[in-house]
This record gives structure tokens, sequence and C-alpha cells, in this order.
């Protein structure tokens, strides 16, 4: 309960701070929170002890849903493109999953990774979806208005992170339903599971699908707040940011790939500008600061006294 | 019948450089159980340093023969002493960490090297390509080969029969499976496991090095040629199976074939040809070829 209220407290300030704060800002957030809604997939896929190098393959999925639909079919509401992405990907995420399931550690983060780089590699030689360029895409609408300039982004910012709060809410009760829990004891031993009578397979299963439909919605949201897709999206080094931002912020509490992710934007966005040859270099160094002498995540500075679960 | 003769040639002198960049990475996973990321800038730094010396060689003009010696001695020069200072100064202070956090480490140390690569060599092209001329061409059955694709080859049988040699009849390849096989008892049988886990690892980054170093004269070397490696090196191993010099070789053949094949029939699918193979090897065989399933713990 705890945790629903300091969400929902972080949303409003969220929310009234939008129009308050520099437009870079707004701008960074609105990425972060997208691609944080990747990494809160990836959390409770990883709670349950699938860690995926692959989430790139939905992100790319909803991102290119969202595209396409705009260029082919001219929607361009905002909300209607969001929810494709993440039902496009959640289908592919549910028959995948059949697939998936039958896998565990470094198998199930190679398939994955494999996954991906076939849709990287389709995007890619694809002219007709702009290839390794990608493509751009119109400014969004909302409601069936076209809102233009800061205030468009404004509202992109602001369903950014409804979506990114809102989602962080539901999974933190997932998290502590049946489901979560039996994910969790998964990880520990899942032969025993099984003995108790539940059905591995139907629990990582859902884990599964609702991983891959976060990273389809953030996806969407991407594509709508850059406004250009690549298949970049798709790529192996995407994908393995994510696994990295959910190590970073720590996987024992929702909003900590909020953080995370708003840290590690931030990190890049302020070297890619002081440092612009030696960025990936400063990001590297940050993150083995990180591994050394926050083993538990950043979610630990937060959570001093609580042993954060499941970093194993 | 002629493009077939081509797609096998093809694929074999992919499968040359391939291979000894894929068993370096499968080494230190059987042994260490390290994913490692930073395996791509071996190979970077190999090719990079090798097309660096070699241009350093040419405009000395000394004897040209001895540049395929300073080429390969480059690579694995580098490659030691880097690996040497990432298993000492990186990777041994979180040994007993998760294998996901050591995969990250070594993604970090990737994208610190990445950045290094552009600061001490800048984002211009190197082209090594004298040793690729020297040698010219022979026509074997109508088609023109480069020579130095045929010592390529010659090189990798050569490095893989060493490496079979090494690990099969040595003694030290003795106490370097009883550390993959346990690594637990090992150590209680008196085997120095951390020394044995620096060994690998220093070679390991040696052979991906001089998979660099040996293909930089053949391509041009720029920013980023590690990036794709990687995940090429990490199909190879999975199809093989993780851990296995002839999972290895038959990964690297595999995925040589499987490219040539596609770059020849159907160019449209080079990168979905190799990844859709990975895939289909793992949902038949998740432990690759040549893995071998492990135990359920209960």
């Amino acid at each position: 309960m705890r945790t629903l209220v300091a969400l929902a407290v972080l949303l409003a300030v969220l929310l009234v701070a939008g129009p308050l704060i520099p437009s870079w800002l707004v701008f960074l957030l609105t990425i972060a929170f997208a691609k944080a809604l990747v990494v809160l997939g990836l959390l409770v896929m990883m709670r349950a002890g699938l860690v995926s190098f692959g989430q790139g393959l939905y992100y790319g999925l909803g991102a290119y849903a969202a595209g396409l639909t705009t260029n082919f079919f001219g929607i361009t509401d905002a909300i209607a493109l969001v929810a494709l992405g993440g039902l496009v990907s959640a289908i592919a995420g549910y028959v995948l999953g059949f697939v998936m399931v039958r896998y565990r550690e470094i198998f199930f983060a190679m398939l994955s990774l494999a996954l991906s780089m076939i849709l990287y590699g389709i995007l890619v030689r694809s002219a007709a979806l702009g290839s390794t360029d990608g493509f751009n895409l119109p400014q969004p609408s909302f409601f069936g208005f076209a809102v233009n300039g800061p205030a468009g982004r404004l509202l992109v910012y602001a369903l950014t992170v409804v979506m990114a709060t809102g989602t962080a809410m539901m999974l933190h009760r997932f998290v502590n339903s049946p489901a979560g829990v039996i994910g969790e004891a998964i990880l520990t031993n899942e032969i025993r599971v099984e003995y108790l009578g539940t059905s591995v397979t139907g629990v990582l299963h859902l884990t599964y699908v609702i991983g891959a439909t976060t990273a389809g919605l953030g996806g969407a949201l991407i594509a709508i707040a850059a406004g250009h897709i690549d298949p970049d999206l798709a790529y192996w080094t995407t994908s393995g940011e994510f696994v990295f931002v959910a190590i970073l912020s720590g996987i024992g509490h929702v909003a900590a790939p909020l953080l995370g992710m708003a840290v590690f934007e931030a990190i890049r966005s302020f070297a890619f500008q002081y440092a612009p040859y030696t960025w990936q270099m400063v990001v590297g160094i940050s993150m083995l600061a990180v591994i050394l002498f926050l083993p538990s995540g950043l979610w630990s500075l937060f959570a001093p006294r609580r042993r954060a679960r499941g970093a194993a | 019948m002629q493009k077939f003769y081509v797609i096998l040639v093809d694929g074999t002198i992919y499968f040359s450089w391939l291979f000894i960049v894929s068993m370096g990475l499968t080494l230190i996973y059987g042994v260490m159980k390290i994913l490692n990321i930073a395996h791509g800038s071996f190979y970077a730094l190999g090719a990079y340093t090798a097309a660096y010396a070699v241009g350093v060689y040419f405009a000395g003009h000394y004897p040209p023969v001895g540049s395929f010696l300073l080429l390969i001695l480059a690579g694995i020069a580098v490659g030691g002493i880097v690996g040497f200072l990432v298993e000492r100064g990186l990777l041994r202070p979180m040994y007993g960490r998760d294998e996901i956090v050591l995969v990250l480490v070594t993604y970090a140390a990737f994208l610190v090297f990445e950045d290094l690569i552009k600061l001490i060599w800048g984002v211009d092209p190197y082209f090594a390509y004298q040793p690729y001329e020297l040698l010219g061409r022979v026509s074997i059955g109508g088609i023109a080969f480069a020579v130095y694709d045929i010592g390529l080859f010659a090189l990798a049988v050569v490095i893989g029969i060493a490496a079979w040699w090494a690990l099969e009849r040595t003694r030290s390849g003795k106490l370097l499976r009883a550390v993959i096989h346990d690594r637990e008892i090992s150590t209680a049988m008196g085997i120095n496991v951390p020394r044995m886990f620096t060994a690998t690892f220093v070679i390991g980054a040696m052979l991906g090095a001089l998979g660099g170093a040996i293909t930089a004269p053949a391509i041009s070397v720029v920013p980023g040629i590690g990036v794709d490696v990687i995940v090429l090196a990490f199909a190879v191993s999975i199809i093989g199976g993780l851990g296995s010099v002839a999972g290895a070789a038959i990964g690297a053949l595999v995925v040589g074939l499987a490219r040539a094949f596609a770059v020849h029939i159907l160019p449209e699918a080079e990168l979905f040809v190799i990844y859709g193979v990975m895939a289909i090897v793992l949902a038949f065989r998740p432990q690759g070829l040549f893995g071998r399933p492990s135990a359920r713990k209960i």
C-alpha cells in the first residue's frame, strides 16, 4: 500500500512539474520513463529467473507497430498507437512464449538474443521499412486533436509518465500476487514448485508475456516521443542496456527501474554533451562503479536496512 | 555447381577467423562460466594493433615477409597483455557474483574499450592490405583465391589441432578439464583454480585478438568492428555448445557456410540466416550440438 501511495505521489509530482521544468529535462524524462517500462517488465521476468538479452525484440516490435500504423494507415492518435504497440508485442510474446519458457539461464538469454537479432536482421534488410536508417513519424495527436510544439511534447511526457507509474503500480500488485510470489519460488527451486502442484510453465509464460507487453508499450512510446525509429531498437546492445539498467537499479522494488533509467539516461546525456568522444567510456565506468560499490543496485541507497531480494 | 564451390570456399574462409575468435570465447565460458562481451574488444584491439604495426613496418621498408610474423605476434601480444589486465584488475574482484553481473562487467569493459580504441587510433579507417596483396592469388578449379585466405584456413586448422592436443594430451589440459567439470572438487584436490582462470582468460583473449589481427589485412579496420563480431562469436559458440572446442569448430563451419550461402543465393537474408540457424539449433538442442545437458537440481 505504501508503495502504491508513493507511486501515486510521484506521478502527481511529475505531472505538475512537467510545465515547470526545462524542455530538455522533459524530453530526457520522457525517454527515460518509456525505456523504464521495458525494464519494469524485465524486472518481473528476472525475479522469476528469466534474464532476457533480447527485450529489444519486443521493444522494436512495439516501435515498428506504432510507426508502421501511423505511416501506412494514418492513425496518429498517441494512445491508440501505444496500445497497439503493446498489443502486438503481447501477441508475439504469447506465441513465442510457448517455446521460450522451456529454457532457463544462459540458454534463455541466448535464445532471446537470437530472436531479437533475427528481427534486427529482417529490419536492416527491408528497404521498404527504411533499412538501417529507419523512418520518421509524424506528430502524434490526442483524441483527434493534433497538438504541436511544446504542448505536444508535454502531452507525450504526461502519457509516458502515466504509463510508467501506472505499470509500476500494476506490477507491484503482480509481484505480490500468487503468480508473482511463485515466480520467485521458481527462481529458488523450480522442481519443488512443481511438486507443490503449481504449473511452472504457466507462471513463466504469464511473466514472459508481461515482459513482452511492457517492452512493446515502451517501444511505441519511444517511437512517438523521439519521432524516429530504426533497427537499432532491436539490436543486442539495446537489449543489453535494459538488462544493465535492471541490475543497476536493483530488482527488489518496482520503483527502482524508474529511478535507475532516469539516472542512466542522465549520465548518458551529460556524458554525450560534455565528452562526446568518450561517452561510452563514462557510461562503462559508471556501470562498473555501481556493480562494485552498490551490489544490490541503486535502490539499496533507499532501502538500506532491508536486503534487496533476488539479486542473485 | 560453380556457385556451390564458391559458397563452400567463401564459407571456409569465413570459418577460419570465426573459429579462432569463437574458440577463445567458448574456452573462457567453459572454464570460467563468463560470457565475455569484451571479447569483441579483444578482436578489435588485435585488428587495430596489427594494422598499425603493419603500417609502421612497411613504412620502414623491412623485408615484407616478416609482416606475417608481425601480424601474429601483434595479436598475441596485445591479447595477452589486455587479457591479463582485465582478468586481474576487473574480473578477479567479481568472482562469486552472479553470472549475469559478470556479463555486465564485461559489457562495461567493452564500452570502455570501444572509446579507448577511438582515443588511441582515431576514427579514420586503417588499411593493412600489404600482407594480403603480397601473397597474390592462385587459381584452383577455375576460381582465383587469395593465398592469404588459404593461409588463414591453415592457421585455423593448426590452432584447432593445437588446442585439442593441449586439452586432451597434456597435464595442464587435464587439470583444466577437471576445473571445467567441477570447480570446487578441483580446488579441494589442490588445483590452483585462480591461476587456471588467469591462464584461460589470457589464452582466450589472445585467440580473440589473434582473430582480429589476422583478419586486419582483409578488411578495413574501423571503429565498431568488435560489436558485430561478438554476437557472431556468441552464435558460433551457442550452436556448437558453449565450452566445447569441437563445438566451436562445427559452429563456425555452420555459421560460415550459412552466411556464404545467404550472401550468394539470397543477400537479403545474410544476418537473418545466422541467427535463424542459432534459434533452430537452440530450439532442438538447447545445449548446442556438442554441449552436455546439465542435471536438474532438486
